[in-house]
């Protein structure tokens, strides 16, 4: 019983934590372009030296 | 990365957004970033993908004119974004909230449900049943939004839609739920009743994600056409105008290749006009002072000025536009097929439920033990793989049918597709180009170095049969020759210096329908014959949808000799000179006659028509009007796409109804159970996830359906 105490806001926390994470992705536009986001790790930015 | 930090680091930014519909990879979003971040002013570029579309933040002195110039620059076609071509809100982004919480909300029950399950009793089960509920009251009536809105909406028109028998069951199961846990209870329902609305929304998202990609897709092609003229202003200076800020009594100038974009009257200048997006007729029409012209005609020959007579609402595409919208009923009375299994589904279900309810009490279980069972059938009729049946389906074959290159605009014009037994092929530019090409046996008997020449020549102009001689030229395989001195003289050709000699592409001095004249110093002149040509895979096509049983003819607005020929080539028969009014009467007897009809079209005289039929078709090459009013679009020449997308449908309708079957079937299965009163809620979980998973999997087999 004692260890539940503890492991069950553990897990509620951490599962609240990915669906606030969601939530902000999605506030910030991370979900406007899927096709480009998944494109752009193809670009190499070698030219663009520092 | 911040986007914040980027916006306004100085004051005056302003922002532009740039459609490039031809961007398709990486490769294309890095060229086109930097091009504009190169830019003098430019201080980001930042590419959407799906949308097609580039952001531009930039200093105000740097015109929109140099950003589509760099663009233009690095080989992308791009158009400044109009106000009112905004892209309209999406669909899917409304849904993913709820999704989100019914995903957390199922997660953390269903563990706790797990530890119940395997024995949790006692304090432990009742702390476990409150947390449950703690968690899953709220995330019910948050993840439940959706489908208790669309219920309510069918409820007060007095129908009944899929959304009905899921709301009754969510709610009565979550109340009961609640009620149990505050009486110590055996069994609490939040998970199985979490599930079901997680499945389901992932339904509703997929459904809705497809409509945003296809219109994406189409959006980004209708903008493409030219919303403008340049103005000849009173001092003579050039000014570009878009067409909603055109006047009558303006003159636009009009180069060789562009489209007008009002009605109006030749001023100065004569040219050949092509009219076949607005009319159909394939032969050019020559128009000088006096003569009227129309919008969305394209000028083939010499630069005109032309004195806006009608623009906007006036034009005669406004008018074509104004039947349009009175001809969609037949499209707007289509239920779909989920809402059509709904409507025998739910008065099913809740008749079996009433009847449970009515047999327990009967039987002497007590109202408390006899409405457990009830929501019990409820529960575990539920239409959870139903409403994963069709979209997973559907989504599954349109981006099959998309990697071919055919965009569906919904769900809906897939189920329509498949049931068509008829179909109408426009002429002009449908079951042919639409475009003239040069004669194959021509341009096979030229000489090599005439070839070459030709082609040095042609990709000199932008006049549209240089263009064709252009492209038919590099698909052989030819090597333009170094010219020097090259010259284009609008509307005469154009020439240069070959080797000391003098060579010349130019109008000919006399020829029959369209054609251009090579001359070589001291060689006899070729005539190079241009007409417009069946599109490739047009027998093969026509083979094939006369296999699915759709029986095929032809109906054009062009002249009936034209008609004539190609109705020979092709072996269908044809009906010319129809009017748009003609082609929407000619769809409305076939449906009368008990026809489901597929009108393929692309021009703006086929826009009434491919509204009107229960299924239309388009190609990609199409009038803003012919893309925007078909259901589906294809890219590319061949017309094989259109039996491919009737194939495709057809198979996708048939794995809809194996899924149908599945989930009902699998549903049955536990009805007798549920009625016994033997259902527990680990037992409402598996049957409801495999069920979700079999439909799931079935859908899948469509992977590779377009062939």
């Amino acid at each position: 019983m004692n260890g539940l105490a503890v492991l069950i806001p553990v897990a509620l926390g951490l599962g609240l934590f990915g669906l606030v994470a969601f939530f902000w992705a999605l506030k910030r536009g991370q979900f406007e372009d899927l096709d480009g986001a998944a494109a752009r790790i193809l670009i190499d930015d070698e030219d663009e030296e520092p | 990365m911040s986007i914040a930090a980027h916006q306004p680091t100085e004051a005056a930014q302003t922002a532009t957004v740039l459609v490039v519909p031809g961007m398709h990879c990486a490769g294309c979003m890095a060229k086109v970033e930097r091009a504009l971040s190169a830019l003098e002013g430019v201080s980001t570029a930042r590419v959407n993908l799906t949308a097609r579309q580039v952001r531009v933040d930039h200093d105000p002195a740097l015109g929109i004119p140099a950003l589509v110039e760099a663009l233009q620059g690095v080989g992308f076609p791009s158009q400044p974004r109009g106000e009112e071509l905004a892209p309209p809100p999406s669909a899917v982004k409304p849904l993913l909230p709820p999704l989100a919480v019914a995903g957390f909300a199922c997660m953390n029950v269903m563990l706790l449900s797990v530890s119940i399950w395997s024995g949790a009793d006692g304090a432990t089960k009742e702390l476990f049943h409150w947390l449950s509920a703690a968690i899953g009251v709220p995330a019910i009536a948050y993840a439940g939004m959706p489908f208790f809105r669309s219920a309510w909406g069918a409820v007060k028109k007095r129908t009944t839609n899929m959304d009905v028998p899921i709301s009754i069951g969510v709610t009565l199961a979550t109340a009961l739920s609640l009620y149990e846990t505050m009486n110590h209870g055996e069994d609490a329902w939040f998970d199985g009743t979490l599930m079901l609305l997680l499945f389901l929304l992932a339904g509703r998202v997929l459904d809705a994600m497809m409509r945003d990609r296809a219109r994406a897709g189409v959006d980004a092609l209708l903008r493409q056409a030219a919303p403008g003229a340049m103005v000849v202003a009173k001092d003579g200076g050039l000014e570009w105008l878009p067409s909603t800020d055109l006047v009558p009594g303006m003159v636009m100038r009009l180069a060789a290749g562009e489209r007008l974009a009002a009605d109006g009257e030749v001023v100065s200048g004569a040219s050949r006009f092509d009219q076949s997006l607005l009319t159909g007729e394939s032969a050019p029409v020559h128009a000088a002072a006096g003569d009227p012209v129309l919008a969305g005609t394209l000028n083939l020959e010499n630069p005109v000025d032309v004195r806006v007579t009608a623009a906007g609402a006036g034009t005669t595409l406004a008018e074509i536009a104004r039947l349009m919208e009175a001809s969609g009923q037949v499209r707007s009375a289509y239920v779909r097929i989920a809402d059509r299994a709904s409507r025998l589904y739910a008065p099913a279900v809740h008749s079996l439920a009433a009847l449970t309810f009515a047999g327990w009490m009967l039987a002497g279980a007590g109202l408390h033990q006899s409405l457990v069972y009830a929501i019990a059938v409820l529960i575990i009729t539920c239409p959870c793989a139903l409403g994963l049946a069709v979209p997973v389906a559907q989504v599954v074959a349109c981006s099959a049918l998309m990697r071919r290159g055919v965009m569906v605009k919904d769900g809906a014009a897939l189920e329509r597709i498949a049931d068509v037994d008829r179909a109408l092929l426009d002429k002009t530019g449908t079951l042919t180009l639409g475009r003239p090409l040069p004669d194959p046996v021509t341009i096979a008997s030229l000489p090599e170095d005439a070839a070459a020449v030709a082609l040095a020549l042609a990709s000199h102009s932008r006049h549209p049969l240089s263009r064709a001689l252009v492209e038919t030229l590099v698909a052989r395989g030819v090597k333009a020759a170094e010219l020097s001195q090259v010259e284009e003289e609008a509307g005469q050709g154009v020439s240069g210096l070959w080797q000391g000699r003098k060579v010349q592409l130019r109008r000919p001095e006399m020829a029959n329908g369209i054609a251009t004249t090579l001359d070589i110093a001291g060689q006899p002149a070729w005539l190079l014959p241009f007409a417009d040509r069946l599109r490739p895979g047009a027998d093969l096509a026509l083979a094939q949808l006369g296999k699915l049983g759709i029986e095929v003819s032809i109906l054009s607005g062009d002249n009936a000799s034209a008609v004539a020929d190609v109705a020979r080539e092709t072996g269908l028969t044809g009906q010319g000179n129809a009017s748009p009014q003609a082609k929407q009467e000619a769809i409305a007897r076939l449906q009368g006659a008990g026809h489901k009809v597929l009108m393929a079209g692309d021009g703006l005289n086929d826009g009434p028509a491919l509204s009107a039929a229960n299924a239309s078709i388009a190609p990609g090459s199409a009038s803003d009007v012919g893309r925007q009013a078909a259901d589906l679009v294809f890219l590319g020449d061949s017309l094989e796409a259109v039996p491919m997308a009737v194939r495709t449908a057809r198979r996708t309708m048939r794995v809809v109804r194996q899924n149908f079957v599945m989930a009902i079937g699998y549903n049955l299965l536990a009805v007798p159970l549920a009625m016994a009163g033997y259902v527990t809620p680990l037992i409402a979980a598996v049957a409801m996830s495999t069920s979700s998973l079999l439909v799931i999997g079935n859908s899948l087999r469509l992977a590779g359906a377009a062939k």
